[in-house]
């Protein structure tokens, strides 16, 4: 009996240290790879050079323009997603019958299962032609059209999550707003937006980590020119896309072109893990408060 | 109209209250006077707060909540189609069992009747913070730290707090569910005593389930019994000289 529940102790044990070693493996392969690059790159080049340039003749090393690549694409989809996510968030908790809620809900969720090929395709066929009406000097690849496009994928993050932090809102602050005389309006927006701003937040920069970390669509339709440019409607490049160039390419092995993935690699698991980190102290600091 | 009406601050006919099938108000009919303070006992699922917050239409975000009879206030049917709900409610206030500031200042806690209502004059926020703060006797103890949170009070001084907030929009009828009973003794008198003062001005309906402080608080008394009104009259009659045996046993403590 006791051996057995030995056994049992470690198979779970062991079950837990997988994840956890993978994630130190990354990290080791990460970390002892782009030593190699910053050993042939100083920091301050990889830094503060605002051209990136690997694969060509003339070598650049600087990360902005994948940088500035990453965060144009992230912050146009966050302008879409955190309006109508918290829109969709406060119809579902305070307009809606409860009846459509149960069956909207799930439907909207839907939208994070979609994979995200489908999406990328979507932003190049349909959404950029139809922007290019509207906007004709737009390029074929572009930073608008998958932003809007991440946006719309990350909209159940956020209006999930801040339903959820909506919902929390204790039903007594709910009734001292209405039985004052607000509306539901006034009482969405005064009251129940404000104390559950927390988990809003908590909501908003774990989505921004997921749009950063995206991939297939910025690869699909965002092109692949590293550019420090804040311009929408001009071909760029993302930290994600540029490892995937870098992947699939006949670059050789252990070359300086090769570790420079590693060095991206890094540079975005710094900015994720950074965010992610903020969410968590901001959702501790958020249980704090409502016991 | 009829007449009669006229002189009720309150009337309300026939009412009964369904949620789903449950039948939870039955027939109940009763009247009160302006500038009065009517209590409401009887033991717990008996009715009395669901009829409270028929008088200013919290149930209405109910599922399955069904009302027939009529509820009058000022002679006006208050659930007829053309009545604003938030003008009623304005008209209405409500002070809650558990204390329910907002997790603001305290200043905005007590204006955010005006701020709904879009007022936003400074000095008339002012006037109306001191006059409703001074009302609800807490002035004294909070007019240094406006600008503090309302959380950081004491639940007694949280819930004057929040009496303040509804006396802010100047309503006519305050509804009060159980108003000290997350209290302690001391903070309870203390808002007790408010009610004696603010009695000339407003028209008060209290529900508790202390009979001591309904024989203390109030004019009339109430006793509701599984969805009806057993008994209602003076509140000296109803305890000395209860009519029905139910209200004997009740307030004597035969049952709770």
């Amino acid at each position: 009996m006791r051996l057995k529940e030995k056994i049992i102790e470690g198979i779970l044990l062991l079950c837990a240290a997988v994840s956890i070693l993978t994630t130190i493996g990354i990290l080791w392969v990460l970390i002892s790879e782009s030593s190699v690059f910053f050993l042939k790159v100083p920091l301050t080049e990889f830094l503060f050079d605002t051209q990136w340039t690997p694969l060509f003749a003339e070598k650049h090393f600087g990360i902005l323009p994948l940088v500035a690549g990453t965060v144009l694409t992230s912050f146009i989809a966050i302008v879409v997603a955190l309006p109508v996510g918290l829109t969709i968030a406060v119809y579902l908790n305070e307009y809606a019958p409860k009846g459509f809620r149960k069956f909207i809900k799930p439907i909207l969720e839907v939208l994070a299962a979609i994979p995200t090929v489908v999406y990328g395709y979507f932003a190049l066929m349909v959404i950029t032609p139809f922007l290019q009406q509207i906007f004709p000097q737009m390029a074929g690849f572009n930073a608008l059209s998958p932003g809007i496009v991440m946006g719309i994928m990350i909209i159940p993050m956020i209006s999930s999550l801040s339903e959820d932090a909506l919902y929390a809102v204790p039903k007594s602050l709910r009734e001292a707003s209405y039985g004052i005389g607000a509306t539901r309006f006034q009482t969405s927006f005064k009251v129940l937006v404000p104390a559950a701003s927390s988990g809003i937040v908590v909501s908003v920069i774990l989505a921004i980590s997921r749009a950063v970390g995206e991939t297939m669509i910025v690869a699909i339709a965002a092109g692949q020119q590293p550019r420090l440019t804040l311009n929408p409607f001009v071909p760029v490049e993302t930290i994600t896309t540029y490892i995937v160039q870098v992947s699939l390419g006949d670059v050789v092995q252990g070359s300086l072109e090769y570790q420079t993935i590693f060095a991206a690699g890094i540079a975005l698991f710094i900015l994720t893990f950074v965010l992610n980190n903020i969410s968590f102290y901001v959702k501790k600091k958020f249980e704090e408060k409502y016991e | 109209m009829v007449k009669e009406m006229a002189t009720d601050k309150l009337n309300a006919k026939n009412i009964n209250v369904f949620y789903g099938q449950a039948h939870v108000i039955k027939d109940v009919s009763m009247s009160m006077e302006a500038n009065s303070v009517t209590a409401f006992i009887g033991p717990s699922g008996c009715g009395k707060s669901t009829f409270l917050r028929c008088i200013n239409r919290m149930n209405d975000y109910i599922d399955g909540f069904r009302m027939t009879g009529k509820m009058l206030i000022d002679g006006q049917d208050i659930y007829k189609k053309k009545v604003e709900v938030e003008a009623l409610r304005k008209d209405v206030g409500m002070v809650f069992q558990k204390p329910n500031p907002f997790p603001k200042s305290i200043y905005e806690n007590v204006i955010y009747g005006l701020r709904i209502q879009g007022i936003n004059n400074k000095s008339v926020l002012d006037e109306t913070v001191e006059r409703s703060l001074r009302q609800a006797a807490i002035w004294d103890e909070v007019k240094d730290d406006l600008n503090k949170s309302a959380l950081s009070l004491s639940g007694g001084q949280q819930q004057r707090i929040c009496i303040a907030r509804t006396l802010a929009v100047e309503p006519s009828i305050i509804l009060m569910d159980e108003p000290a009973s997350a209290l302690d003794p001391i903070s309870t008198a203390k808002i007790e005593e408010l009610i004696h003062e603010l009695k000339s001005k407003y028209t008060i309906i209290i529900v508790t389930h202390n009979m001591q402080q309904a024989g203390r608080v109030s004019d009339k008394v109430a006793f509701f019994y599984i969805g009806e009104l057993i008994e209602y009259s003076e509140t000296k009659e109803l305890f000395i000289n209860p009519k029905e045996e139910l209200t004997q046993n009740y307030i004597t403590g035969r049952f709770g």
